[in-house]
């Protein structure tokens, strides 16, 4: 199949083994991966800060530049859960009627990436080797708006060598929720706090997730504990080979 | 330790924001550690509760869909109560604020010579501030239900829609029946504390004149009132005084008695966890023959910026709630800060998208109570009308910026953070300009980053590093792989 990878602007600056791990991972699978080099940033921050008027244009930039894909694949909950969900919204207040058409036919084919393997390639053992003992957390939007279930610990159980280990409470947010982790500090650490308790007494030596957002939040808090535990993206481990 | 008090969002005075009374609440261990303790257990238990319904997705849908029904209609349905109320023999009052809204409730209680009244827990009331304003007029209201009466004696507000007394443990709540009731050598076992609460309260339910109740929902087809409880005050407070007042939100009409059928399923699952509450009252106007039950019924229909919210059509879902406080218990902000860094009646998920709804944007306190969230988004899925609160959140916060952006003149214009969110806009808006500030991060930040990690950020995004380190920007973006791999690019 012909993908297209929808790297994200925060994975594509701050994270992108990720982006590299994705692409091996998918052409390891068979796939053509092709990356349309016009995106930059689906909005997400923006609109979820109250910036809309600020993020309609960049609603508009997606649109145009992912239209053509029959499939688009992200290495992020959180990003694919902006377009699927709340592009429409965008629209509407845009007021316009064309580009809530262009959206709604664009958010069924834009995949996060646990979900496309899972549920669309019905691919549960990528085939990956990672000796690790290693705790999944599951982000919040890909739980609850891209509903990704428990595709990634479909894939994760398949995993060859690992260790894979039951993170405590693990649908709690980890209070990242993007300028939140800023805006209202002192609870987001609060949240973090008892995430952090949860990971160490796991007692594994790295803890995933689907998303790179909620991961900068856990380990800057694991590294600044110095607790001696990593975070690596979900799509790092599919991608490790023995 | 309670939090310092401040005037709510309903007070004249400007109430501080959710960050800086958050950071007071946080520093409250026994208080998290009694909520804590408190919300997980009803958490649990709720979803056993709900688990146990085969048909519990179609119910919530039924529920929605007839609140937006209502919510759509209220124009038809609330003559259509006033008049069956009427027809029962129950005298309806309309209040376009809280002022209008106490002063009937008060002249009420004044024409019938009553210096006290007894009451059910209403938000209702706590939202007109109608204790105060009784108080003012010489006439006392004494809170019946439990939790109300112990933050009552505390001299405190209340933390929670349902357990308003929830950021207190028993210990605590042994000292204060101690001090203001004069019960000695009481134990902290909770029958025992009940008990010396209904002691006390039993004399007052057996002399007030005048009983005063919120409404869980009102029929609009026969005008019956219901209110939904737990301990039996309410059925007190609503059968043995003579006079009964309701104070009831417009947003609380439902059309017909058979609506009972959808919300009944889902009012007790979601708020106690329980299959049916103890008890469950339902009045008609009054009992002409039997002589039965109060003489006089009044039901005062309060707007207090209802109509403002109705006019909002992606906002307006905030009108749907049923009080039963699932998102507060499942809510990990409120889990941890408690109801009163949220300065309102309402405090929580549904608070944060209820308050600035009610009181209008353009005020620092209730503005940033949309912000107040993760957007994680488990308020919504245990919601029993599906109200869809992280979107109504995004959708505040747009208004919050939008007023900010446009009313406040140069202030806005010049405010860091909305010219910081123009900038980033138009750099995402062009691939040429995104490529350059990729680059220009990677070198903008080597004053900040120390052997491989970023321990200090400048300005508020300080916020981060005061409990988590940065890694720093890598030398190569994904961008920059692919361009070597792909000669195409």
């Amino acid at each position: 199949m012909r993908v297209a990878l929808f790297i994200t602007c925060f994975n594509d600056t701050l994270f992108p083994e990720t982006g590299r791990a994705t692409v091996r991972l998918l052409e390891r699978l068979g796939h053509e991966v092709v990356f349309p080099a016009e995106q930059t940033c689906c909005g997400q921050m923006h609109f979820n800060t109250g910036y809309q008027r600020e993020a309609i244009p960049l609603v508009r930039r997606f649109v145009e530049v992912f239209k053509g894909y029959e499939a688009i694949v992200a290495p992020s909950g959180s990003c694919v859960g902006m377009v699927r969900e709340l592009y429409p919204m965008a629209a509407d207040l845009a007021n316009d009627k064309q580009l809530l058409h262009d959206v709604e036919v664009l958010a069924p084919r834009v995949f996060e990436l646990s979900e496309f393997l899972v549920k669309k390639l019905e691919a549960a053992d990528v085939g990956a080797y990672y000796p690790h003992r290693v705790t999944y957390h599951p982000t919040c939007h890909s739980l609850r708006m891209v509903k990704v279930g428990d595709a990634p610990l479909k894939l994760l159980r398949a995993v060859g060598g690992i260790d894979l280990v039951e993170l405590g409470e693990a649908r709690e947010c980890c209070g990242f929720g993007g300028t939140f982790a800023v805006k209202n500090a002192d609870t987001s650490t609060a949240m973090l706090s008892d995430k952090l308790r949860h990971v160490l007494d796991t007692r594994a030596e790295v803890c995933t997730a689907g998303d790179n957002s909620c991961l900068m939040h856990i380990g800057g808090g694991l590294k600044r504990g110095r607790a001696g535990v990593r975070t690596v993206h979900l799509a790092e481990i599919l991608a490790s080979t023995e | 330790m309670t939090l310092k008090s401040h005037p709510d969002a309903f007070s004249d005075g400007k109430t501080p924001t959710f960050e800086q009374s958050a950071r007071e609440a946080l520093a409250d261990t026994q208080m998290r550690n009694n909520l804590g303790k408190a919300t997980r257990t009803i958490r649990e238990k709720r979803k056993v509760a709900v688990e146990e319904m085969p048909d519990w997705e179609a119910l919530r849908e039924a529920g929605s869909a007839l609140k937006n029904r209502i919510m759509r209609h209220l124009d038809e349905y609330l003559p259509q109560l006033e008049e069956s109320v009427t027809r029962a023999g129950g005298q309806v009052h309309w209040a376009r604020d809280a002022e209008e809204a106490n002063r009937i409730v008060a002249g009420i209680a004044h024409s019938h010579g009553a210096r006290e009244v007894v009451k059910v827990k209403s938000i209702a009331t706590d939202e007109t501030k109608l204790n105060e304003y009784l108080e003012g007029v010489g006439i006392r209201a004494y809170e019946t239900d439990l939790a109300e009466l112990i933050i009552q004696l505390a001299g405190e507000t209340s933390s929670h829609i349902l357990v308003p007394a929830i950021h207190k443990n028993r210990a605590e709540i042994r000292e204060l029946f101690k001090d203001k009731l004069g019960a000695k050598d009481l134990s902290d076992d909770p029958p025992a504390l009940a008990n010396v609460a209904r002691l006390y309260l039993r004399e007052k339910f057996l002399s007030a004149k005048v009983g005063v109740s919120g409404a869980n929902f009102a029929v609009a087809e026969t005008g019956t009132v219901c209110v939904v409880e737990s301990e039996g005050n309410g059925r007190m407070c609503t059968t043995v005084p003579q006079v009964l007042v309701t104070l009831m939100g417009i947003e609380k009409v439902i059309p017909e008695w058979r609506d009972y059928e959808v919300f009944m399923q889902l009012l007790p699952r979601s708020s106690t966890a329980e299959r049916m509450n103890p008890y469950t009252s339902f009045w008609t106007g009054v009992s002409r023959e039997s002589g039965d039950g109060p003489q006089e019924f009044h039901l005062v229909l309060l707007d207090n910026g209802r109509t403002d919210v109705l006019a909002d059509e992606r906002g307006r879902q905030a009108l749907n709630c049923i009080r039963c406080s699932a998102c507060l218990n499942s809510c990990p902000v409120y889990e941890r800060t408690g109801g009163h860094a949220y300065n309102s009646v309402y405090p929580g998920p549904i608070g944060a998208i209820l308050t600035p709804q009610l009181v209008g944007i353009g005020k620092p306190g209730p503005d940033s109570l949309p912000y107040a969230s993760s957007l994680c988004g488990a308020c919504y899925e245990v919601c029993p009308v599906k109200i869809n609160i992280p979107e109504v959140l995004i959708h505040l916060r747009g208004k919050v910026t939008r007023h900010k952006q446009d009313e406040s003149g140069l202030k806005g214009k010049l405010d860091p953070e909305s010219a910081a969110m123009k900038v980033m806009a138009r750099v995402f808006s062009d691939r040429k300009l995104y490529e350059g500030a990729q680059k220009a991060a990677r070198i903008g930040q080597w004053p900040l980053a120390r052997n491989g990690v970023i321990g200090h950020l400048p300005g508020r995004l300080a916020g981060w590093t005061r409990s988590r380190d940065l890694e720093p920007v890598p030398d190569q973006t994904f961008r920059g792989w692919w361009k070597t791999r792909d000669g195409s690019f």
